[in-house]
């Protein structure tokens, strides 16, 4: 499990849980889970594209995935936030699917990036995912606090002279940019339950932002590791791992924050500080 | 008249059974549409339509009726969504994410399990984009009653679900119970998206349901002109969409016909950019209830 091939599987997944986990956790702080959804799995149509015109996938999955960052936040600026993304993401969608009617043997290629090959990842794979993973990662640590206070008090953040806009593109970006290496790689699906069930998780765990980032970390490491073995084991898709893993922790941090919040409610008259925790 | 519909477009039975089905669920998912916009609940309208095709691919799996497979993935996401937070404005947005993850995960299961037993391999394609040229009249039926069930429950409800979205804390204390209207909501939008997923495909089905409504809000004064306006700009778009696709068989590059999904989204995002880049020169009171609503925390 730890020899030739799998050593690579192991890196390219330990950096992926990691982006995951730190744009995850604002992906939900800044309630843009759908942007999450849509940016991964719109770029999609990138790689069609590429495979059409014969060029590397990469190049057509960063493409797409920059414009999809670009049109929900252009869209975003007259519109809901989640009608801007709704669009954007059928209409990448939609271009997709016509240049997979254009192909004609792509329908294997289509299931293996929204389900990935994070078990036939070669060494040429793994160098482009850990550049562009540390880049997203820095992009964020750059503008961790401006990006922090946009999310958590928008208001707040308006009025120091943060623009909320130029924020959102900025975020938008460094998702499209760490989506578009980790989806060839991991797949569309499993970046997106990547990037939330683990998040959420943590930030029904704890009210602090820098301990819950870590924790999203923690959470998504230890998902996707348990994934790996599970499925190196059964032969089933890591996907369905990931999925299900997320979802069950995001419900023990529910079922914690619930015990907790009964018992602070129980002890004192004052109502529990719901800080960043969800309610 | 020739240019613009090819030889043998009237006779033919798929494009009659298509556009008869196209038009049902343009009109009910424009309708469901206006208030999920409303209510701002694209991402749900959204994920509901991705998880009822991941019951398709379950129940094709056990060989029962992809039928009921879609009908009880859709309603049963939307009990899960609702019982975890999806009814808080802030929880919201999460809550769908969450369940739609897990929803993702076992269709990988379940294609990865029907692919290696069946080796269909453009299986994942089909129920992603759906295929509405392949449609059996026998199904038809079965999708009016749901579609017009869906229709009749947003309908007997319209004017709570108005006040519950525009203002939960009035319409909580005139004692419109907030929480079970809302909950019935979810459960037609479930009903109407399973079953345009299942007939269209994931991506038409989101497009159908949220771009007409979006424009009509965009130009309607009423939600009742809305309702009628987005119903209208979605059976155009169909209708445009697949008198087109039917066209494009001869066209390059390929000889086999251009999707009718991709002619659909385009006219359907084409008709919302005009609206929008319209209204970008004068600001329109309209849409400062939506801008409010949009800047709220999500």
């Amino acid at each position: 499990m730890f020899t030739g091939v799998m050593v690579n599987t192991w890196i390219a997944a330990t950096a992926v849980a990691i982006i995951a986990g730190v744009t995850g956790f604002f992906a939900v702080l800044r309630g843009s889970t759908f942007a999450a959804h849509a940016i991964p799995n719109g770029a999609f149509a990138g790689a069609a594209g590429a495979s059409l015109l014969g060029l590397n996938p990469f190049a057509g999955l960063a493409v797409f995935s920059v414009a999809g960052a670009l049109g929900i936040a252009g869209l975003s600026r007259r519109s809901r936030p989640d009608v801007a993304t709704a669009l954007t993401f059928v209409m990448m969608l939609g271009i997709g699917a016509l240049f997979v009617s254009w192909s004609s043997q792509y329908a294997q290629e289509a299931y293996s990036l929204l389900f990935g090959e994070v078990f036939g990842v070669s060494t040429d794979e793994v160098l482009p995912i850990l550049v562009l993973g540390a880049l997203s990662i820095a992009a964020i640590v750059v503008m961790f606090r401006p990006l922090m206070l946009s999310s958590a008090l928008p208001e707040v953040a308006a009025a120091r002279g943060v623009p909320p806009r130029r924020m959102d593109l900025a975020f938008l970006l460094v998702m499209a940019l760490a989506t578009s290496m980790t989806v060839p790689v991991v797949g569309a699906l499993l970046m997106f339950s990547l990037m939330i069930g683990p998040a959420a998780a943590a930030r029904s765990l704890t009210a602090r932002p820098v301990l819950a980032m870590t924790l999203s970390v923690v959470i998504a490491l230890v998902t996707v590791w348990t994934g790996i073995v599970a499925s190196y084991q059964s032969n089933w898709p890591l996907g369905f791992f990931v999925g299900i893993l997320g979802a069950a922790f995001f419900l023990a941090g529910r079922a914690y924050a619930a015990i907790r919040r009964d018992r602070t409610e129980r002890s004192s008259d004052r109502p529990a500080n719901p800080g960043l925790v969800p309610g | 008249m020739h240019y613009i519909f090819e030889p043998g477009f009237f006779a033919s039975g798929p494009v009659h059974v298509a556009l008869a089905v196209g038009t049902v669920v343009a009109i009910t998912s424009a309708v469901v549409g206006v208030f999920t916009v409303t209510r701002g609940q694209s991402f749900a309208g959204h994920s509901l339509a991705d998880i009822a095709t991941t019951g398709g691919s379950g129940a094709f799996l056990v060989g029962i009726n992809q039928f009921w497979g879609y009908l009880a993935f859709g309603a049963g996401a939307a009990a899960f969504m609702e019982m975890i937070g999806i009814q808080r404005r802030r929880g919201r947005d999460v809550a769908t994410g969450v369940v739609l993850g897990a929803a993702l995960g076992l269709a990988a299961l379940f294609l990865y399990l029907g692919t290696q037993y069946s080796t269909t391999t453009g299986a994942s394609f089909t129920i992603l984009f759906g295929s509405i040229f392949v449609l059996t009249p026998s199904t038809v039926p079965a999708l009016i009653a749901s579609a017009l069930l869906a229709l009749a429950t947003v309908a007997a409800l319209a004017r709570v679900l108005l006040l519950t979205s525009l203002s939960p804390d009035i319409a909580a204390a005139r004692g419109v119970p907030v929480r079970a209207v809302g909950a019935a909501f979810l459960m037609a939008l479930a009903v109407s998206v399973a079953l345009s997923a299942m007939i269209i495909g994931a991506v038409l089905s989101t497009a159908l349901l949220i771009g007409p409504a979006a424009t009509a809000l965009r130009l309607a004064k009423s939600p009742v002109q809305a309702a009628i306006t987005a119903a209208v700009l979605g059976v155009l778009a169909i209708w445009i969409g697949i008198v087109l696709a039917y066209d494009s068989f001869y066209w390059p590059p390929a000889g086999r016909g251009w999707p009718v999904s991709f002619f659909v989204v385009t006219l359907i995002v084409g008709g919302y950019l005009i609206t929008y880049l319209r209204r970008d020169r004068q600001s329109a009171p309209q849409e400062n209830v939506d801008a409010e609503q949009a800047c709220s925390p999500a």
